[in-house]
């Protein structure tokens, strides 16, 4: 397996608490936090949606007519179907893998009946396991979803079940039932609604008072946390002092007593990073080492939160961001917004019992600015974000403040996602040493970033005797990087492995102090370039 | 592996700073009052510096190349056909339920009776899997054994190249590849694996039997015995009177079960010696007499088993505790040529119809179908089934290894005239002897029968034997009448029926997508 070696380099110095408060704000273009909270009221980009006319292109389905004057309403928010979707991108709305499953085997002739769509929103009837078959409708433009059946998933297998016949074109020719329209007219009266609405409220923006007492609430936050971040630092100095060789035998126990402590200091982040380091210690061989990394790490972000007013103010939203304090989807898109061409370049869904949270990475084609979005659902419940790997998007984003900005917001979408040009079908890749680079350049803005989204030019995916590594093979020292276990299951690698067969491959993924996690591989499969979603 | 140039942080290494940080600033020789502090600056500083600083390790021995493979790509909507067929494991965390067992999931169509149609049609139509979906199919392969011909075939040298890195598929190393090349290294024979000097006999006795038997000759006498047994089975292919020197020589071996395996590789050698020895016996113990009703089988059952009749695979004792002399009589008769009773007494309707005394009746049946089946004797089956409908009892097994001797349109008509007699009661051995997919025939007797179990209130999971085969081999054209059938039924039959149609109505929608590939443009 191939160990990552240290070098040195020419590293980031505002991070040095010492210096921190000396040093000149080096990104002097950003604004306050006060700023972020009260400027700009959120604009609605009508100028730059196309006219509803577009929407009755020639191709468009059956009745298109009498739902015209619907698709006025919801193009406001919606966008046009240029094209309809490839069944991946369906698949990729489904809530879990069973509801994959489902859908497509839902997705043939016999169960259904009464099927249509118009250039907006399908329909049919699904014959279930009882007397009166399911109602199933379908508006394109959110996409939303209703269906008389009583699964709890959402959107239910046979909504996607509909839109996979209707990707396949054969959506059927009945005419809208009053059940679907009905449904149809209240969504887009509500969505209209709700456009008059933020369109009334917007210039006037949050009212005084209203912004008064968030501004309270804040302050109040921000003397616990700091209270918190000091007695964290205390304790991390005490450790050190008294020294770390006993954390083995000390086990989960204290660090989780401190970290119970920072979540009622309002710091969740502290908290989280203050119960990792109770596994340090138990993780094998090597544990001072990453134990005095992780207490370094920890030490700084909590004497960095201390000095968080005198900070440059991107590396101040860093460290507000690291401790715990969220800031609103609405706020961030009220900042500055990025317009380009995004590449979708993968996808990863996390369960636990609460949530469903849903990343996804995309760069910018002609910025070439990485984002990473964020989707939440209950479980069963898709994120309602839902992008298919390899397409272009093109839209705005909102990126969250910071020193290193990567998470974003997606703001106003301007048509479907498209499939690239088939030049550009593969991302252009960097190699290993350039991609290690792009981390540690990254970890001089945020030197707390686990690890940073890359795209590796040609490496081959490798089963070695001490784990796996991703190989380049190119140039006269074949180098490789370990793949990071803990977010790659077998399953996963031997996918990678298996669309390889030895050859090099382009791969997405995460590139951290801990190795590489792949998420997409671009490949050949015959004469057509495939994207793999490596499973976690 | 220099680590660091930069030194204005200070002239502390890391390894310091981590032997401080274990023992504790306090116990340094001058303990300063911000020790501590100090130390975890340093620590943040070195810690950054070495995320930051990271370079690729070199890279182990380069991985072998798979092998191409030039079949062609399944079309698209075939290779999502079987991605959703295919069970998920592992990858997801946390969704179970999406491990394949779709077994109950209400009236949705049965994907586990689906996969090994779906793979056999794909592998006939010459197509190789995608390479994303290989690992999913081995694993299902892995569970389930009965796939694993096609799937190996299908995965193609992608699946043997993955196979050779992980454990877990090891078995495809062991079944054979669908190819008549044989390898060239006769080496493999002295050197290979077990499996792999298998999979070369077989290949080879397709392509020169006489080869085979030969290269099987110059290591014959140092094999382990279960692996002689195998090898002899590996003979069953191609098996002629040439063979027949090879396999008397074997009756003498060491170990019983290749003595038995050779003995009854010469009995369905009409012309063999055995075969001949076999026909000595079985004319002593059964013949013809003529009373004063007409003629008869008269039967005297051996009194002893000589070593002859062992050496010619005989137990000397019945291994199920029947009694000796019933038991022989049987192992006799079952290796003796059927045409010997042609000769003696005529064709096989007339033997069948001669009376016999009740204490043998039933053992000659048995010992006949036996020699029918081992012989592939179609006329002698067909009397034998015939004879059935006349009252004789056969267990179902055995009548269903008698059909298989039959050409496959006659199985169904039979099985079909066997359902509208006597219903689904016995009928699951039947019906899985019959050719997939069912003619208009026995599909329509089929679904008759199910319609009066259904209606007499029968339990259907009584009959998920017979109801597995029909969503594997009733036509496609059944699902309209399927639909009817449940319109009238019980909600359990109704689901049942739905969901039978369902099957049905996906499997001729999966076997459309799997068209023949385009004709390879040069």
């Amino acid at each position: 397996m191939a160990q990552l070696r240290t070098r040195g380099i020419q590293w980031w110095r505002h991070v040095r608490t010492e210096s921190v408060s000396r040093s000149r704000p080096r990104h002097a273009r950003g604004r306050r936090l006060h700023d972020l909270l009260c400027t700009r009221p959120l604009t609605i980009r009508t100028d730059l949606v196309p006219p509803a006319v577009s929407v009755a292109e020639p191709g468009a389905g059956p009745g298109a007519g009498p739902s015209a004057d619907r698709i006025v309403g919801a193009s406001v928010y919606g966008r046009p179907m240029e094209d309809r979707w490839t069944p991946e991108h369906v698949l990729s709305l489904a809530p879990d893998a069973p509801s994959r499953k489902a859908a497509t085997k839902l997705s043939t002739p016999a169960p259904w009946s009464a099927t249509g769509a118009d250039s907006v929103s399908l329909w049919g009837e699904c014959k279930g396991s009882g007397s009166t078959p399911y109602r199933t409708v379908v508006d394109l433009t959110g996409p939303a979803y209703h269906c008389s059946c009583p699964s709890r998933k959402f959107p239910c297998k046979h909504a996607l079940a509909l839109l996979l016949r209707w990707s396949g074109r054969e959506e059927g020719e009945a005419p809208i039932p009053d059940w679907a329209g009905a449904w149809l007219e209240a969504r887009s009266a509500k969505s209209e609604q709700r456009a008059e609405r933020e369109a009334d409220a917007s210039p006037a923006g949050p009212d005084a008072a209203a912004l008064l007492a968030a501004e309270r609430r804040l302050t109040r936050r921000s003397a616990r946390v700091a209270a918190g971040a000091a007695e964290l630092e205390a304790r991390l100095a005490d450790q050190v002092r008294a020294g770390l060789a006993d954390a083995p035998t000390q086990g989960y126990g204290p660090w989780g007593d401190v970290a119970a402590r920072m979540v009622d200091a309002q710091a969740p982040g502290l908290a989280s990073r203050a119960r990792e380091l109770g596994s340090v210690s138990a993780s094998g061989p090597g544990w001072p080492s990453r134990l005095l990394e992780e207490y370094g790490l920890l030490h700084l972000l909590a004497s960095g939160y201390r000095r968080v007013d005198s900070l440059p103010e991107a590396l101040a939203a860093t460290v507000r961001a690291r401790v715990g304090f969220t800031v609103d989807a609405a706020d961030v898109l009220r900042g500055p917004l990025v317009r380009d061409r995004w590449l979708v370049l993968g996808g990863r869904e996390s369960v636990d019992e609460k949530l469903t949270t849903r990343r996804i990475w995309l760069r910018g084609s002609d910025s070439g600015r990485d984002a990473l979005l964020l989707g939440f659902g209950r479980p069963g419940v898709a994120p309602e974000l839902s992008l298919p790997t390899g397409l272009l998007l093109d839209a705005e984003l909102a990126f969250h403040p910071g020193a290193r900005p990567l998470r974003a917001v997606l703001g106003t979408r301007f048509g479907a996602p498209m499939a690239p040009p088939e030049a550009q079908a593969v991302p252009p890749g960097l190699r290993l040493d350039a991609a290690l680079d792009a981390y540690g350049q990254a970890l001089g803005d945020d030197p707390w970033l686990e690890s940073w989204p890359v795209v590796l030019h040609r490496v081959v995916p490798t089963p070695t005797d001490l784990g796996w590594e991703l190989a380049d093979l190119a140039g006269p020292e074949p180098t490789a990087i370990p793949v990071d276990r803990r977010g790659t299951s077998d399953t996963g690698l031997w996918r990678l492995a298996a669309v390889s067969g030895g050859r090099p491959l382009t791969v997405f993924g995460e590139c951290g102090h801990r190795g590489f996690t792949p998420i997409t591989a671009w490949y050949q499969d015959g004469s057509r370039i495939c994207t793999l979603g490596v499973p976690s | 592996m220099t680590r660091t140039q930069n030194r204005d942080s200070g002239s502390t290494t890391w390894p310091d700073l981590v032997t401080t940080a274990l023992l504790g600033t306090d116990r340094r020789p001058v303990p300063a009052a911000e020790a501590a502090q100090q130390l975890l600056d340093q620590a943040a500083l070195h810690a950054v510096e070495r995320r930051a600083g990271l370079r690729p390790g070199s890279a182990t021995e380069p991985i072998a190349l798979a092998p191409d493979d030039p079949r062609p790509a399944l079309p698209e909507s075939a290779r999502r056909r079987l991605a959703m067929l295919l069970p998920e494991r592992g990858g997801s965390r946390g969704d179970s339920s999406g491990s394949g067992s779709a077994g109950g999931s209400g009236n949705l169509a049965n994907i586990n009776e689906l996969l090994p149609q779906y793979l056999a049609a794909a592998c006939a139509r010459g197509y190789r899997a995608p390479s994303a979906l290989v690992p999913p199919l081995l694993d299902a392969a892995r569970a389930r054994s009965e796939l694993r011909g096609d799937a190996v075939a299908l995965a193609g040298p992608l699946g043997h190249w993955l196979a050779e890195r992980n454990p877990d598929w090891r078995y495809v190393l062991r079944t054979p590849l669908r190819t008549d090349a044989v390898s060239a290294d006769e080496r493999l024979w002295q050197e290979g694996l077990f499996a792999e000097r298998v999979t070369h006999l077989t290949r080879l006795r397709r392509r020169d039997p006489a080869g085979a038997r030969e290269l099987l000759c110059t290591t014959w006498a140092t094999e382990r015995a279960e692996d002689r047994l195998l090898f002899l089975d590996a003979l069953q292919e191609g098996l002629s009177l040439d063979d027949e020197p090879f396999l008397e020589s074997a009756l003498s071996d060491r170990a019983k079960n290749v003595r038995l395996t050779a003995a009854e590789l010469l009995s369905t050698l009409p012309g063999s010696a055995l075969a001949l020895r076999m026909a000595d016996r079985a004319r002593a113990a059964v013949s013809l007499t003529t009373t004063a009703d007409g003629p008869r089988l008269t039967v005297h059952p051996p009194t002893s088993c000589d070593a002859a009749a062992q050496r010619d695979g005989v137990a000397a004792s019945s291994p199920t505790g029947r009694a000796d002399r019933a038991f022989w009589l049987s192992e006799i008769l079952a290796a003796t040529p059927l045409n010997v009773w042609v000769r003696e007494i005529g064709p096989p309707t007339e033997v069948l119809a001669l009376p016999v005394s009740d204490t043998w009746a039933q053992e000659l049946r048995d010992a006949w179908s036996r020699a029918a089946v081992r012989q592939n004797d179609r006329a002698w089956a067909r009397a034998l089934l015939a004879s059935r409908r006349g009252g004789g009892e056969m267990a179902a097994g055995s009548a269903a290894k008698l059909l298989a001797v039959l050409p496959p349109e006659e199985r169904a008509r039979w099985t079909a005239d066997f359902l509208g007699r006597y219903g689904l009661g016995d009928a699951f051995q039947l019906l899985v002897a019959c050719p997939a997919p069912w003619p208009e025939t026995l599909g329509s007797e089929v679904l008759r029968a199910l319609a009066r179990v259904a209606e007499k209130g029968g339990y259907p999971w009584s009959h998920s034997g017979v109801l597995g085969v029909a969503e594997r081999a009733l036509a496609p054209d059944a699902a309209a009448e399927l639909d009817a059938l449940a319109d009238g039924a019980t909600p359990a039959w109704a689901e049942i029926f739905t969901r039978l149609a369902a099957t049905l109505r996906l499997r001729a929608t999966m076997l459309a997508e799997l068209a023949p590939p385009p004709p390879p443009t040069a």
